[in-house]
């Protein structure tokens, strides 16, 4: 039960909510939205929903031209940021209401209430009300009332994102098991990269209205197409800098410099903007490994987490940010020498910042 | 700036508490030196918020007292305790300008206009809020905001401490960093005692130097984030510091070693008990498990890879066992042979560490 | 495939709509319309005037002094009951049970329908039988309603701001209650007097709140007729013959319909425009 996008526009007034977009989501796995605040993602998951119609461009379902079809045609289920339940009902009553709605028989009822209100834990609980129950049980009502009837598509916006560290990394860890064998289109959406890492399936970057890259999630994460999507794609952010390919180096800061690799034998002399994940950023000085080069800075912050230390260097005006496993704890102020892991870096082009091709010209297509 | 002492302090939102479960907050003492950067972590209903409005004198503890500098607070009123707080949600006062709102604080203490002008530049300027400050703070964006809240505990030279109640829950994530960076910069430049309340271990790591875990009104552990990671005191804080968190496996007692699904596994520290505990759990990190030749035999069952690193879930019989491979390594399919580091294996009594 | 597709069918829908509001609006309206630009001794028959009853109307001293009154009144009863109102408001309690309990007594006198409340200041108010009367009698001023055009002011504005002011005090209590205490919290910490919170928290975000009420406020009582006729009849003399008292004696009284058509459109036009500029005026204020 494939969703597509063809060609949808969404604009309210002059502002353009969502550029001209293609996009076809499969049933099985996780469709994840991944992008910052505003960049589109409710957007789109209200015109998946039928809460919104696009100005233009039409939405399919099954082969089904459904852009006109109200929502409540549409058997979709959602489940929002905040927890929104009805709170006069039992949750028993609110996992209930969309079959009551369906106009099962209560036997029915019971035995599909019991076993969704099992797999999400909820089965203590079924007789309170959703004011008593703490911040996680609520969501796992909203959830079990989007999951216990057999909807075509279920949209998350966020969902995990009001909860507490814990509770999020639990309900993650539950959720694949939970739309496991289900017909169901599934959209999640997020803004945090690691949470789309965790869930898998396919991602969407968006980005200001527009889906830059779509593809298998770690796919998207290990080959971005564009400089966007590799920010979009990172947290702590992505190092970028500009770099020179010349002769068979590429050069960075007129000081750093490494031999091109053979991917990026056949790219053309020039300018190039480097983008490098912080996690391949690590300190000088540990074990070093083949084609590592090595950028020295002034330590702007340094922060442990857990095994891991962070820290924010400069460089020649541009901040750097080094993650690496282990703690190494650096003195602010100081001087400190990094080594890149230049197997791992990404060249865009200068002018469209798309993923510098090997093989033909810029920005060709191979 | 100033130390503050919390001496036993205990709190009840129940008129007349009886049984212990009335105290949202159980009886504690704390102190903090002055210029420390302190973080209160817990899960939702800890008592954190609590413990951090008795520090603000928003709310008057049912017992103990709160020291500043020896002297004594408990029933001071927030605004003549010198404090500054920053709230979950962003509050800025809508109808002024950024400048306005920096220089409320100091109007209502009649601060005299070149100095308020002073310290108000001064503070945007740090803040990165120069460009803006004659815009209505009503039309920035969520961090903007939350940057006014700090800035107007900030511009106040003589601020005993800045509270934090969950700043960054409105924040985008790749927002959150930066404003996580400029506090760490904050603090760095001002040596204010900052005291920062959360649920998420990673802003609780990143920004403290010491972390006061709490669980259903009571302190677990306080410590360094790296003494939180390395050696959690109670099987809790093993388990919501990390993610994911500790392996617990259930043990038994072999003379001096524990043992774990037929094998003897090595520790710390060698066990010795003085009471028989009802549980007997050993703890281990998933940083701290490796796949082996030999070892703790299991099965792999799931392989989620984050990016910088991949999550493997492994079953020996009835128990999970998580271990972190690090970027470029595989997993190997079906059976598996487990090695834990010795200096990073303890065992736990009833949830309390065995020293 | 660039086609767009409308569907027209929803048009039909709003049918039942525009048939309602043509009975019940535009209808009347435009026989309003019509009377006042033409002249009728009965039959049916009728006489075009062009604008000859606005001129009328526009130029009677008898429109002008009614206009005048009303204008008076309305501004004395924005200033009352406005204020009166955000400072009830803001002295109610925030929560236990005084909440409901003030908010059912605050809630009563919108309940009484206009005639009765009328009825009832006319017997509270009476001089030698009415509680009020007697106590301000008893004062020693020489108080009686139905006689003195001070009294008969005093009296009908009072019974105004008993009626009204709640449903200023329930609009702003709603406004008050919907602030988060952050914003209390946060005030008190940056040291903030009782004044500076009403002034920066709670005023601001009462703002659009008010504008509703103010605008609420202004239309009914520009348009009053129901109270004041009962009560005074517009008297003593004219004293208190607001615009749609007047209006109804000339339509009514003297069936003089032309003028009492012209002036039902200037006035309907004036609480039109007044409430636009003032409208416009509060929602640009609000985008600055």
């Amino acid at each position: 039960m494939a969703l597509e996008f063809r060609d949808v526009v969404k604009r309210v007034g002059a502002e353009i909510y969502i550029y001209p977009t293609d996009l076809k989501l499969e049933p099985g796995g996780f469709n994840i939205l991944l992008g910052t605040t505003l960049s589109g993602k409710t957007s789109l998951i209200q015109l998946m929903a039928g809460l919104e119609r696009p100005t233009s461009g039409e939405i399919w379902f099954e082969g089904r031209n459904i852009t006109t079809v109200s929502v409540q045609k549409r058997n979709v289920s959602m489940v929002h940021q905040q927890f929104i339940n009805y709170p006069n009902f039992s949750v028993f009553e609110n996992i209930a209401s969309p079959l009551k709605v369906a106009g099962l028989p209560k036997v029915e009822i019971r035995a599909r209430v019991g076993k969704v209100a099992e797999l999400l834990k909820l089965s203590p609980l079924l007789d309170r009300r959703p004011l008593e129950l703490s911040g996680g049980q609520q969501q796992r009502t909203a959830l079990a009332r989007a999951l216990v009837k057999d909807s075509d598509l279920v949209l998350l916006d966020e969902p995990l994102a009001n909860l507490d560290y814990k509770l999020r990394e639990e309900l993650r860890d539950e959720l694949p098991r939970l739309i496991k064998d289900r017909g169901a289109t599934v959209v999640y959406a997020t803004s945090e990269p690691e949470e789309a890492l965790l869930l898998g399936g396919h991602t969407a970057c968006l980005h200001e209205g527009r889906i830059t890259q779509f593809g298998e999630t770690a796919e998207v994460y290990r080959l971005p197409q564009d400089l966007i999507s590799a920010q979009v794609f990172s947290d702590p952010p992505i190092n970028t800098a500009t770099v020179v390919k010349h002769e068979g180096v590429f050069l960075l800061n007129g000081t750093t410099s490494w031999p091109v690799g053979a991917d990026h034998e056949k790219l053309a002399d020039g300018e190039y903007v480097m983008a490098i994940r912080p996690h391949q950023v690590v300190p000088a000085n540990a074990k070093t490994g083949e084609r590592m080069a090595r950028i020295e800075g002034i330590v702007l912050v340094s922060e442990i987490s857990g095994s891991e230390s962070v820290v924010r260097f400069e460089v020649e005006g541009t901040t750097w940010i080094s993650q690496s496993h282990g703690i190494h704890p650096t003195p602010v102020g100081a001087r400190a020498a990094f080594e890149i892991d230049t197997k791992k870096c990404f060249y865009f082009n200068m002018d469209d910042h798309r993923l510098a091709s090997a093989g033909s010209m810029r920005g060709g297509d191979v | 700036m100033a130390r503050i002492s919390l001496r036993n302090i205990r709190h009840s939102y129940v008129e007349e508490p009886s049984g212990e479960e009335d105290w949202a907050l159980k009886s504690m003492s704390v102190d903090w030196a002055d210029g420390t950067a302190c973080a209160l972590l817990g899960p939702s209903g800890c008592g954190k918020t609590t413990l951090l409005n008795i520090i603000s004198g928003l709310l008057m503890p049912t017992e103990g007292e709160v020291l500043f500098d020896d002297r004594d607070v408990t029933s001071i009123p927030p605004d003549a305790r010198n404090i500054a707080q920053v709230f979950q949600f962003p509050v800025v006062y809508d109808t002024m300008s950024v400048y306005d709102n920096l220089a409320f604080p100091l109007r209502n203490r009649g601060v005299d206009k070149k100095t308020i002008d002073r310290r108000v530049r001064e503070i945007a300027n740090m803040l990165d809020l120069e460009a803006m400050l004659f815009t209505r703070a009503a039309g920035l964006t969520a961090d903007g905001k939350q940057k006014i809240s700090l800035g107007r505990g900030l511009v106040r030279a003589d601020v005993n401490a800045i509270l934090f109640d969950e700043p960054l829950t409105v924040i985008d994530p790749h927002l959150k960093w930066m404003l996580r960076s400029k506090l760490k910069e904050l603090h760095q430049q001002f040596g204010a005692t900052m005291i920062y309340v959360t649920h998420d271990q990673t802003e609780a790591l990143t920004f403290a130097e010491q972390v006061i875990v709490m669980h259903e009104g009571a302190v677990v552990q306080i410590g360094t984030p790296i003494e939180l990671f390395e050696r959690p005191h109670h099987t809790f804080v093993g388990h919501f510091i990390g993610s994911p968190g500790m392996n617990l496996l259930p043990c038994e007692l072999d003379g001096e070693h524990a043992e774990f699904a037929g094998h003897s596994i090595r520790t710390e520290h060698p066990v010795r008990l003085k009471t028989t505990p009802d549980t007997l759990q050993i703890g281990v990190r998933p940083e701290f498990v490796k796949f082996a030749e030999s070892g703790i035999e299991v099965d792999v069952t799931k392989v989620t890879d984050i990016g910088r690193h991949a999550i493997v879930e492994t079953r020996s019989g009835d128990n999970i066992i998580r271990l972190l491979l690090p970027e470029g390594q595989s997993a190997p399919a079906g059976r598996a042979h487990l090695q834990f580091d010795p200096k990073h294996t303890q065992v736990y009594a009833d949830g309390w560490i065995v020293e | 495939m660039a086609r767009k597709t409308t569907n027209q069918k929803a048009w039909f829908l709003v049918i039942p709509v525009v048939l309602l509001v043509a009975f019940n609006a535009i209808i009347p309206l435009m026989t309003v319309v019509n009377y006042s630009f033409q002249e009728t001794f009965g039959d049916n028959v009728f006489f075009w005037e062009g604008v000859k009853w606005y001129e009328q109307v526009l130029r009677s001293s008898r429109f002008h002094d009614s206009l005048l009154r009303q204008i008076i009144f309305t501004s004395i009863i924005l200033v009352i009951e406005i204020p009166l109102g955000v400072a009830i408001a803001l002295a109610m309690p925030k929560k236990g049970i005084w909440v409901s309990v003030c908010l059912v007594l605050m809630a009563l006198p919108l309940l009484i329908p206009w005639n009765v409340v009328g009825a009832m200041w006319n017997i509270y108010a009476l001089p030698e039988l009415g509680l009020l009367g007697r106590i301000i009698n008893g004062m020693g001023f020489d108080y009686n309603f139905t006689q003195g055009p001070l009294a008969a002011w005093f009296t009908t504005i009072m019974m105004d701001v008993w009626h009204w002011t709640s449903l200023v005090v329930l609009l702003a209590y709603a406004a008050l209650s919907s602030i988060p205490d952050a914003y209390y919290q946060a005030a008190k910490i940056d040291g903030a007097t009782p004044w500076a919170v009403f002034r920066y928290i709670q005023l601001p975000k009462m703002k659009r709140v008010l504008t509703i009420a103010i605008l609420l406020r202004f239309m009914d009582s520009f348009m009053i007729y129901t109270e004041p006729f009962v009560l005074t009849g517009g008297g003593p003399g004219n004293t208190t013959t607001f615009l749609s008292i007047d209006l109804v004696k000339i339509a009514l009284g003297q069936f003089d319909l032309g003028p009492a058509a012209a002036m039902s459109l200037i006035y309907f036009l004036i609480v039109l425009l007044t409430s636009w500029i003032f409208y416009t005026l509060m929602m640009n204020n609000e985008e600055k």
